[in-house]
């Protein structure tokens, strides 16, 4: 067929058929926004995990006098126990990427800088505070191989995993995107659903036309061209629309986020990133859905 | 042109909820029939309601297979064409129907030209053939009209033109004079049988009885899905 007469035939296939060509594109538009905010959700937790890994640091707390520690009651950490834990240290290379020591002075430096405006440690003094390693490792899941070589060892106070403060809001992220994506599930079942409600209806309505085709032998594939086209600029258009939503959330909601938090967050950047596996994916189902109705209700 | 050899149609028939051929209760819609139609004939085919009529069409487009025998239609064995070569069997036969079956939202030279576009055909063919067709079936000047601004007897030309526009080697009609009056009948037989004059092979199914002994083309009649007589220069009811 001429691209002209399939071109004619869909516009006025859509005219006609105008307002279920809308769900379809509405339906569409939920079911990809509600994807695309899934996939983000786990591209945040991505991207968040390779900033802290990177950063998280095993903090090996040695004992000070005053620490009431039940490791510490042999009193404050002695030369020759700090120089011990630094060799044991040494000799855990390549899992030990870096060993950072910090002095009580720097540990209390730190803190002030940190919570320069809070009036609660204002009491603090620097022999309060912990001489601690703070180890980076090469593979930051392999925490637990510090933990059982230092943990109980002598001087050695506590043995702290930062990832473990962060682990909770990976996990409430993670469960934020599985959501988004069980949502998704069920919002792409329902356009799968409602193509094929509409496909049948409009074969239906367009069976005096179909069957011309047929008798005049034009090819099953030429009969079922304007229906798949249909349903495909549908849900095209409808998966435009959620790119365009997704993309003003993230610029516009992530984005002051940002601005706000000293977080790594998702940009744009990513969104254009999953566009074509999500438009590749809702215009393949919508192809899919299509042609199998149509073999089902388009006699050919 | 056609060739039926030995073709019984039976319809699968819901009984008992489960589908079933039932031969022990009702006869098949055609029974052992051979026929033979040759290039260029026109023939009438007769017989009453449930006769088996529009049965023998459809075998022939291939709409349906037939249960047992073989049916050729030009040249091609039809239980053996595969599903996609259908189109083509049916690029050679041009059907019209009672109901003419024109799309209402397009006119007369938008319905004609509506059996070429579909074929892919260039707007200049189109632009060529369909008033040539239009001019044949007396429908010239008419080109803008919609469906329903036509008579009943213009409508069946469109119908027609549609049919022939693609040249088809055989042209069925099924009753296509049910809903007309008798002059207007004629006449659109009349249109049929200069068809017929360019080559064209037609088949057309009847029960206007006037028409029939009008024209005395051959007759083939149906009784119960059996062919009962196949008579040269022939009259509905037989020899009269």
């Amino acid at each position: 067929m001429r691209v002209q007469f399939i071109l004619g035939e869909i516009w006025v296939g859509l005219r006609r058929n105008l307002s279920m060509s809308i769900s379809v594109a509405l339906v569409t538009m939920v079911s990809v926004l509600f994807l695309g905010l899934g996939v983000l959700a786990q591209r945040q937790v991505d991207t968040m995990k390779d900033y802290w890994y990177d950063r998280v640091q095993v903090s090996i707390f040695l004992c000070t006098d005053k620490s009431d520690l039940p490791n510490c009651s042999a009193g404050a950490v002695t030369d020759s126990q700090r120089k011990e834990i630094r060799s044991q240290l040494e000799a855990m290379k390549p899992l030990v990427k870096n060993v950072f020591p910090e002095s009580q002075q720097q540990a209390y430096d730190r803190l002030k800088a940190q919570y320069k405006d809070s009036s609660t440690y204002r009491e603090i003094t620097p022999s309060q505070m912990p001489e601690s390693y703070r180890v980076q490792l090469s593979d930051p899941t392999k925490y637990d191989v510090i933990t059982s070589a230092f943990m109980g060892a002598p001087g050695v106070g506590d043995v702290q995993d930062q990832r473990r403060i962060l682990d909770p809001l990976f996990n409430v992220l993670r469960g934020l995107s599985l959501g988004a994506l069980g949502l998704a599930a069920l919002m792409v079942l329902c356009s799968v659903l409602l193509v094929a409600t509409t496909i049948r209806q409009t074969a239906f309505s367009r069976r005096r036309e179909t069957g011309i085709m047929r008798l005049v032998g034009a090819s099953a594939f030429n009969i079922q061209l304007p229906f798949i086209l249909e349903t495909l600029i549908a849900t095209l258009a409808g998966s435009v629309l959620a790119i365009g939503i997704l993309w003003a959330l993230v610029r516009n909601g992530i984005g002051y986020l940002g601005k706000q938090l000293p977080i790594n967050f998702i940009t744009t950047a990513d969104v254009w990133t999953v566009t074509p596996w999500l438009v590749g994916a809702a215009a393949g189902l919508a192809i899919l859905t299509a042609w199998l109705t149509l073999r089902r209700y388009l006699r050919v | 042109m056609i060739r039926f050899e030995n073709v019984t149609k039976s319809y699968l028939r819901s009984t008992t909820g489960r589908h079933r051929l039932d031969d022990a209760g009702s006869k098949p819609a055609l029974h052992g029939v051979s026929l033979e139609i040759e290039r260029g004939e026109f023939v009438f085919l007769v017989g009453q309601s449930g006769s088996g009529k529009s049965t023998l069409l459809r075998l022939i487009l291939c709409e349906e297979a037939a249960t047992s025998g073989n049916v050729l239609v030009a040249g091609r064995e039809l239980s053996r064409l595969p599903r996609r070569k259908v189109p083509a069997l049916r690029r050679e036969i041009g059907t019209v129907f009672q109901d003419f079956r024109l799309l209402p939202n397009k006119n007369v030279f938008g319905n004609v030209a509506f059996a070429l576009q579909v074929l892919g055909k260039s707007r200049q063919a189109i632009k060529a053939v369909v008033p040539e067709t239009l001019e044949m079936v007396g429908l010239a000047g008419k080109e803008k009209r919609l469906p329903h601004q036509l008579s009943g007897g213009e409508q069946q030309r469109v119908a027609i033109a549609r049919a022939f526009v693609n040249k088809p080697l055989i042209l069925l009609a099924d009753e296509p004079t049910g809903n007309l009056d008798p002059t207007t009948s004629l006449d659109i037989v009349r249109l049929l049988d200069r068809i017929n004059h360019t080559g064209t092979t037609i088949v057309m199914a009847t029960h206007d009885n006037g028409i029939v002994d009008q024209l005395r083309k051959r007759v083939l009649e149906l009784e119960d899905g059996e062919l009962v007589r196949d008579q040269m220069r022939g009259a509905y009811g037989g020899h009269r």
